[in-house]
């Protein structure tokens, strides 16, 4: 289907203090945009959680939000280093997140499974020297 | 009960939202964990907690909670204040632990939020 609308946000590593910028600024968008309800904090969140993993995770990376006319597509991809063990890292309670993650109240294991239950379909891709790509996609109401 | 009530029991003092004290409340939540909030709340609810960075604000604003409640006597610095009256936040402040806190409010009506669907052992 068409897409409406396409915004890249860029997302450095290791920068705790801008990490949620980008998803302040999709809701926002998507609040314009007529977007609202339960599939606005839906994508809120998975949003969220998806930036703080390029932020605590990645050696930088690219936040892609894409609006459709009956769904909304977040895609974050980056410059690796790529997960080894991703039925691992899809285990709740699983961390690898740093100190300084930790103290900021991240690093709970929880991020990739609630980007997983808050999409409608999620995608994730990754090759260790590589990278990561996850696709998640929110069916708005017709 | 309403926010009025909250602050009454606590003893606490309104940081920001001070025209709001008489919304609604049903539901609290309380941590220090960000990724479990993120994970374990499904509505406009109250967090109790005693992080104060900006993350706690993005986490609140991502949820659209109504409220926030720092413990322990903790106050956030202005600007991060100011980003949370931005969204239109009740942000408190109580010098009660949150062990305390919770039961006061607990005892007050004030009940837990429900676990979503898709998290815990008998989900799998």
């Amino acid at each position: 289907m068409e897409e409406l609308f396409r915004i890249a946000y860029p997302v450095a590593s290791a920068d705790y203090t801008s990490a949620g910028q980008a998803s302040t600024d999709i809701k926002r968008r998507l609040k314009q945009l007529g977007v609202g309800g339960d599939v606005l904090r839906r994508v809120a969140v998975a949003s969220y959680e998806v930036e703080l993993n390029l932020v605590i995770h990645s050696l930088g990376g690219e936040l892609v939000l894409s609006v459709f006319p009956d769904a909304v597509q977040l895609v974050s991809t980056d410059v690796g280093p790529g997960i080894p063990d991703l039925s691992m890292a899809m285990r709740e309670g699983y961390s690898t997140a740093n100190e300084e993650a930790r103290s900021l109240g991240f690093g709970a294991g929880m991020g990739l499974p609630n980007m997983k239950r808050n999409a409608d379909e999620f995608d994730i891709q990754s090759q260790v020297g590589t990278g990561t790509t996850i696709t998640m996609r929110f069916k708005l109401p017709t | 009960m309403t926010i009025e009530d909250m602050v009454r029991v606590l003893s606490a003092r309104v940081l920001r939202g001070g025209d709001k004290l008489d919304t609604p409340v049903y539901t609290a939540c309380c941590s220090d964990l960000m990724s479990d909030v993120l994970a374990f709340v499904d509505e406009k609810t109250v967090l109790i907690t005693g992080l104060t960075n900006p993350h706690v604000i993005r986490t609140s604003e991502m949820l659209d909670l109504k409220c926030l409640v720092f413990v322990r006597g903790k106050v956030p610095t202005d600007d991060i204040l100011d980003s949370a009256e931005e969204q239109g936040l009740v942000v408190l402040t109580t010098k009660m632990t949150a062990f305390s806190a919770c039961g006061l409010l607990y005892d007050l009506g004030l009940r837990g939020v429900p676990v979503p669907l898709g998290w815990g052992a008998e989900d799998k």
